[in-house]
């Protein structure tokens, strides 16, 4: 895709753990984000999702490194980017938000004096000259287009006179004043009730519609991936083990771990049923088996899968990594629907 | 409605209050900031029925369930377990009761004790109330009714997953053989694999010993999936409670319409975001109650009545029961009132 915003190719990340050990959290990922797509990440703890979101931006903690690989942002290969120009393309090209938004703000400063650094530490160099005043007033602004009631006085308050969505608004609009072309947002919703979660999900894609920004959201919890994305992908042991468009996913998930995940959902259609879990838990990074990584968990395993480890392959509309995708496809033609 | 010979637990026109800071006033008096958590709330649970309390946070869910099993004294109102008064109870009589019920709480490694083992945590329950041996379970026996193995005995919480930290603290709840279990948040913080093995385990010990639940929960798909009965419950009131299917296939309080079309329903990837979950603000402070029904500030329904007189429950034909003044128009299935 040639208007891809983000590419990422063959990365992999590692964490060092002591002197002599290392972990590798992603591995040989490859994925694009186009223009005005909002692309979905999926997975359980431990899958690598949150690695991947803070391994574009390189915010990854110290002892994490990219081994190999492109993150290309707009054409351009942020892996060998000095701090000056990755400094340029944080913030105004790329934003990032989480989910714990009073851990990303500083508790000892208004949010007017917040919103209004963060522009001078982004807008400085490349945009347009701005007196604290302009600052203060597009912060403003940015405040009340989220739905901040009384803007104006409330941006004097403090972090902690915000309630927990409010906050997660804050850190949006903080993301809006600079204009990026790319939101990455890891599990911005997770800590919030239903009605906020609405809210919230219903401002990103704002954004997204109204400035065609692309989004990135990592988050565990498929129902927050249906109601925005246009695209999923689904990480296991640091691994793309699939991708498809939204309703493809939904209506026919490819992979034995998509299927899974999605039948072990509870719903007011599966009362009075059992509930099917995966067996097993997610895999230690530092003991994977050979093979497929789902294997010891997947019941369809065949003698291969023990083996050797699928390529992610073109398959209908999105892509899967299985060697029984043709198979289980045909045969779910003939089952009930995943989702009720 | 449960009949009296099925009724397990029943609050009864229950409030809950926490006093404030004491504040100096003007007068150099103390004045309360406190605040009215629970505000006559009646519900009742019947032998062996899943209970669904759900609500955004802040509700008073927790709160409720904690004066239910007298962790907390309610300020007024009723609280009886099997016919037996036990609003006030207080030492001896208090503890033998709270044999009868246990709770579940919310963090899988938060409640569980660092020092204790797996071991020693789930024969806890047997030191507190001075069982005799004849009378205890065997450890691993518990393990094993959780679906957790033998292995797990000696190990300290660091050293299990958050899905079998929460089967520890159901294991733990289990040991004095109670009859009604409190459930808060059972899921969160779990994969959903490991969720939906705890939510096969909840309802397997219903079917297994008739154990009767509350599950406090957030979550409406837990809620959908668990309960029997369904009690939605805003700004420290139930605003509805009725049979599961029917609160989710034909919600009749305002508020709880608003919290259905808030979740996010699985493989629905219609525009549903912008809709009227997407508009309606958030929960009033409990410390400043809105006048009149509390539901108003958000309530695209809201007329001047809604404003100034507080709903009463009523009880609809099937045994349903709603707290609003409009809910016959509302939930007329013809056209709705726009917002």
């Amino acid at each position: 895709m040639s208007d891809a915003i983000l590419v990422l190719d063959r990365l992999n990340v590692s964490y060092q753990l002591d002197s002599s050990r290392k972990v590798q959290v992603v591995h040989d990922l490859s994925l694009e984000v186009g223009r005005g797509e909002v692309v979905g990440i999926v997975g359980e703890s431990g899958s690598g999702k949150s690695t991947l979101g803070l391994s574009i931006p390189r915010l990854l903690p110290s002892n994490g490194r990219i081994e190999s690989g492109q993150v290309l942002f707009r054409g351009q290969d942020m892996t060998r980017m000095d701090r000056d120009a990755l400094q340029q393309v944080r913030g105004r090209g790329l934003a990032m938000i989480f989910q714990d938004p009073s851990a990303s703000l500083n508790p000892t400063f208004s949010i007017a004096t917040q919103m209004i650094d963060v522009q001078k530490a982004h807008l400085r160099r490349a945009g347009p000259k701005y007196g604290t005043k302009e600052l203060r007033s597009r912060a403003v602004a940015a405040l009340a287009s989220v739905g901040i009631p009384d803007a104006a006085d409330r941006i004097n308050d403090y972090p902690y006179q915000f309630s927990g969505g409010m906050l997660q608004r804050v850190m949006i609009a903080m993301a809006m004043l600079l204009e990026p072309d790319l939101l990455i947002a890891d599990e911005p919703t997770s800590a919030l009730d239903v009605t906020l979660q609405a809210q919230i999900l219903h401002l990103l894609r704002r954004l997204n519609r109204e400035r065609s920004t692309s989004i990135l959201l990592i988050t565990h919890d498929l129902g927050v991936v249906s109601r925005i994305c246009t695209k999923v992908v689904v990480m296991y042991a640091g691994r793309v083990v699939e991708t498809a468009p939204i309703d493809e996913v939904f209506a026919h998930p490819k992979h034995p771990y998509t299927r899974a995940l999605l039948r072990a959902l509870p719903t007011t259609g599966r009362r009075g049923k059992m509930l099917m879990a995966i067996p097993g838990g997610p895999p230690r990074l530092t003991n994977l088996p050979d093979g497929c990584k789902f294997v010891e968990r997947c019941s369809y395993a065949v003698d291969q899968c023990h083996q050797d480890e699928p390529p992610l392959e073109s398959l209908g509309r999105g892509t899967v990594r299985c060697w029984l995708a043709d198979r289980i496809q045909a045969e779910s033609l003939y089952s009930d629907g995943v989702v009720s | 409605m449960t009949s009296l010979a099925l009724q397990l637990v029943a609050a009864e026109d229950v409030i809950v209050e926490f006093e404030g800071r004491r504040r100096l006033s003007a007068q150099g008096r103390g004045t309360s900031t406190g605040l009215r958590a629970v505000n006559r709330v009646t519900l009742r649970i019947a032998k062996s029925e899943i209970v669904g309390l759900v609500g955004e946070s802040g509700a008073g869910k927790t709160t409720l369930a904690k004066a239910i099993l007298r962790l907390l004294e309610p300020k007024s109102g009723r609280i009886t377990f099997d016919g037996r008064d036990i609003t006030h109870i207080r030492g001896r009589s208090l503890r033998e009761m709270r044999r009868e019920m246990q709770m579940v709480f919310q963090e899988p490694h938060g409640s569980l004790s660092p020092r204790l083992t797996v071991k020693e945590t789930v024969e806890e329950p047997y030191r507190i109330h001075d069982i005799p041996r004849e009378g205890r379970r065997d450890a691993g026996e518990l393990l094993a009714s959780v679906d957790l193995p033998a292995d797990l005995l000696h190990r300290f919480p660091h050293e299990i997953s958050g899905g079998q930290a929460r089967r520890v603290g159901i294991a733990r709840a289990l040991a004095l053989a109670p009859r009604l279990v409190v459930a808060d948040e059972p899921t969160s913080g779990l994969d959903v694999s490991a969720a939906a093995s705890v939510l096969n385990l909840i309802s397997a010990l219903r079917d297994e010993v008739g154990l009767a639940y509350l599950i406090v929960t957030h979550d409406l798909a837990v809620a959908g999936y668990l309960a029997d009965r369904i009690a939605v419950m805003y700004l420290g009131e139930i605003v509805e409670v009725g049979p599961a299917r029917l609160v989710f296939e034909q919600p009749l309080h305002p508020y709880t319409q608003l919290l259905l079309s808030a979740r996010p329903e699985m493989g629905d990837t219609s525009s549903v975001v912008d809709d009227v979950a997407t508009l309606s603000g958030e929960m009033p402070s409990p410390r400043d109650p809105p006048p009149g029904c509390r539901f108003h500030t958000r309530c695209q329904f809201a007329v001047d009545l809604c404003r100034e007189v507080t709903p009463p429950i009523e009880i609809t034909t099937s045994g349903r029961e709603v707290a609003c003044h409009r809910w016959r128009e509302i939930s007329d299935p013809g056209p709705k009132v726009p917002k």
